[in-house]
């Protein structure tokens, strides 16, 4: 039940992203304020994904000691987040615009929390590997 | 001479802009700049993919071409950047259009397979 109303949400979601015209269609444009500020705030999630992307190549590039397995998932794990916070960005984008037009609520997430915990995570295993000597 | 200038200057005269339509709070402003902020995250990210290609040992044709792909990839996104920021320009902004918002995440994602393509060739 929660899996298949989450595919619906997500089926949802897609469509809007790929036929803007919907969005424009309903509710009433709100103050240009609000839009830019979303669009902002767009833009900065835009930006953690890209210092996640980069963050990538600096563990490549900068930690020639650690081990290559190692280093191959720290920098996959760090890829994919930045393209999964570029995805997150636009579909939250899209939701708050949409709720917006429609005067509900800004949508709710738990993405924040989440990446905050992968990041945290992702700290302490470097404090960790760097205690330990780096090569394991 | 001074009085001159000042009366140039603050002197009461209408603003070249029309000031009317200028929200406090500069909310273009901002906007414009965090689109310059995005655009040098997006160029760190270029410059460290090319770094990927100047370290590795024996780059090979597919090395190169991966690396020119996140340079045009990382062009595409300035000039989506530039064509919001100029629309900055304006009193009142219409909002972003959602076409230009799918392009920036595709170049970010293309950016990331990219990489990753590129890391696992030059290990």
């Amino acid at each position: 039940m929660i899996l298949s109303d989450g595919l619906r949400t997500a089926a949802t979601s897609v469509r809007l992203w790929f036929s803007p015209a919907r969005i424009r269609a309903e509710g009433s444009t709100p103050d240009y304020r609000f839009s830019l500020a979303n669009e902002r705030t767009f833009l900065a999630w835009l930006r953690t994904g890209l210092a996640l992307v980069g963050g990538g190549f600096a563990v490549d590039q900068f930690f020639p000691r650690l081990h290559s397995s190692l280093r191959a998932s720290f920098t996959v794990v760090l890829l994919a987040g930045g393209a999964l916070c570029a995805l997150r960005a636009v579909n939250h984008w899209v939701r708050c615009e949409r709720a917006m037009r429609r005067g509900e609520d800004l949508p709710v997430s738990r993405f924040p929390a989440a990446l905050a915990l992968a990041v945290g995570g992702l700290a302490v295993a470097v404090a960790v590997l760097a205690l330990i000597g780096w090569t394991v | 001479m001074g009085g001159g200038q000042r009366r140039t200057a603050g002197g009461g005269g209408p603003a070249p802009r029309p000031a009317a339509d200028r929200a406090p709070g500069l909310q273009p402003e901002r906007t414009r700049l965090a689109w310059r902020r995005t655009t040098l995250s997006a160029a760190a990210v270029a410059v460290l993919a090319g770094r990927q290609l100047l370290h590795s040992r024996a780059p090979g044709q597919l090395e190169v071409a991966l690396t020119g792909l996140v340079g045009l990839l990382w062009l595409a996104f300035t000039a989506v950047a530039d064509l919001r920021m100029r629309a900055m320009a304006t009193g009142r902004p219409a909002p972003l259009p959602p076409r230009l918002a799918l392009l920036l995440v595709g170049c970010t994602l293309g950016t990331a397979v990219c990489g990753a393509a590129l890391l696992v060739r030059t290990r």
